[in-house]
């Protein structure tokens, strides 16, 4: 049996009752449906407003992050009021503002395999709204494991995707992408950037395909992939078809449980402090501002892109970006020593790795990049 | 000759280009040339036995080659195909 509607609940959704592939049945059957959006991010954000303000009785949050002011230039469930919060509280206070007629269960901690299976039960339609490769694994087994449809997205700089990947019907994310990408080799939107609006188009599409799906109309994006680039305002749809030797949803699995996904990805098994190459190669900023007062002849290796420069810049630095590093590895002088920075540490780690297999000894690396020289040393640099 | 489509997130390995005029007659020639005229794109793209990695398809007319011919799927002089590989981005 399905939920009847209130007078208020007919008034506010009046618009879709209006629409015959919804109707009041429509309406009902999203009020007795659920959806569990896994990051409250760029893609998240839109998603779960679109599916509040629908009337998605049912709304799973899952976040372990905190809001940060460089998040709202596209996390749009967010705002300046709640910089600190953290961000499932912060987002399950707005979709309550936007319709308080629904539940939303917020679930303040990192989506893991050993959580996933529990926080996801409940729920009839998976969103994946992440950042990293292994979560998107770890979404993606789950739902081909518990037969649950997996609306994906996901956003690089002026591109995103899109698909519905629903094993009962067609292929898994796996059938796709049998295996990550080298760890390095694609770099993160906190690196790399990405235009806010972006996470909105595709965020929106995937509610749109959450929303089709609980209502059962019109065509999924099932074995389809939507490849759009916001700057040509190009869509284009490719086949996907189910991977027969797929290692999740094929004939014969060879992963019939969840994994660690992290060791899957090649993520190492001992995780890096956030900006840390570890202790053996860090130098901090009051470090290096010590050794740079006292008259060391360290040269600075800058590994950004050019037009990071003009946001921050040390004194002195050479820029060579990392994508170069490998060509121009003999403009370096291996005897000199050799302080490596980026923006916050992740792609001067790479830099130091591949330093270090070119035979380089003499380097050390700015734990948090020139954001930590801003916060410890120069506070007049801006922090990006 | 064939277009290769480069998608933002590989740009950086083939000088910033959105397309690259390739040769060859079949997907895989044009992905040779196209590592010849980028030799450090290639340790990215290929595993050390010469397969190409798992996180990247190359799309021809909207169909994946795994699912046609593969490596060996005819090629014409005006065909483009696209490069598509995992982002995750969110």
């Amino acid at each position: 049996m399905l939920p009847e509607l209130s007078r208020e609940e007919i008034l506010r959704y009046s618009r879709h009752l209006l629409v015959p592939e919804v109707g009041l049945d429509g309406q009902r059957k999203l009020k007795a449906s659920s959806v569990l959006v896994i990051g409250t991010g760029g893609l998240g954000s839109p998603v779960a407003l679109y599916l509040a303000a629908a009337g998605v009785g049912r709304i799973g949050l899952v976040d372990y992050d905190v809001v940060d002011s460089s998040n709202l230039q596209r996390q749009v469930a967010h705002g300046t009021s709640t910089v600190g919060q953290r961000k499932v509280e912060s987002a399950r206070a707005r979709l309550l503002d936007l319709n308080p007629a629904i539940q939303v269960d917020a679930f303040d901690e990192s989506f893991t395999s050993a959580n996933a299976m529990q926080i996801a039960a409940p729920f009839d339609v998976i969103v994946d709204g992440t950042d990293n490769f292994p979560t998107r694994y770890l979404i993606n087994d789950l739902c081909v494991l518990t037969g649950k449809p997996n609306v994906y997205g996901a956003v690089f700089r002026f591109d995103g995707q899109a698909s519905v990947f629903d094993a009962r019907i067609g292929p898994c994310y796996r059938c796709l992408f049998p295996e990550p990408p080298p760890p390095g080799l694609v770099p993160s939107c906190a690196d790399a950037g990405v235009l806010g609006v972006l996470p909105g188009t595709i965020g929106t599409i995937q509610a749109t395909e959450a929303i089709k799906l609980l209502l059962g109309i019109g065509s999924s994006l099932a074995g389809r992939l939507l490849l759009y680039n916001a700057l040509d305002m190009s869509f284009e749809f490719v086949t996907l078809k189910k991977n027969p030797n797929c290692k999740v949803c094929g004939p014969r699995p060879e992963v019939t449980a969840l994994i660690d996904y992290d060791e899957f990805c090649g993520v190492p098994g001992i995780v890096h402090e956030e900006g840390s190459a570890g202790a053996e190669w860090d130098i901090t900023a009051g470090e290096l501002s010590r050794r740079l007062g006292g008259g060391d002849p360290l040269l600075l290796l800058d590994v950004r892109e050019p037009h990071e420069l003009e946001i921050s810049h040390l004194e002195g630095a050479r820029n060579i970006p990392l994508g170069e590093l490998a060509a121009r590895l003999s403009d370096l002088d291996s005897a000199q020593e050799i302080v490596l920075f980026c923006k916050m540490g992740s792609r001067s780690r790479r830099a130091l790795e591949l330093l270090v297999s070119a035979g380089f000894r003499k380097v050390k690396h700015l734990k948090g990049g020139i954001n930590a020289w801003a916060k410890e040393v120069d506070t007049n640099l801006p922090v990006y | 000759m064939p277009v290769i489509r480069i998608p933002n997130p590989l740009r950086s390995y083939v000088n910033g280009q959105a397309e690259v005029v390739v040769q060859g007659a079949t997907v895989g020639e044009a992905m040779e040339d196209l590592m010849r005229q980028f030799p450090a794109f290639r340790p990215h793209l290929y595993k050390q036995d010469g397969s190409l990695r798992a996180f990247v398809n190359l799309f021809l007319d909207g169909r994946n080659v795994r699912d046609l011919e593969g490596l060996e799927t005819a090629l014409g002089p005006d065909d483009t195909f696209n490069l598509v590989p995992s982002i995750a981005g969110g």
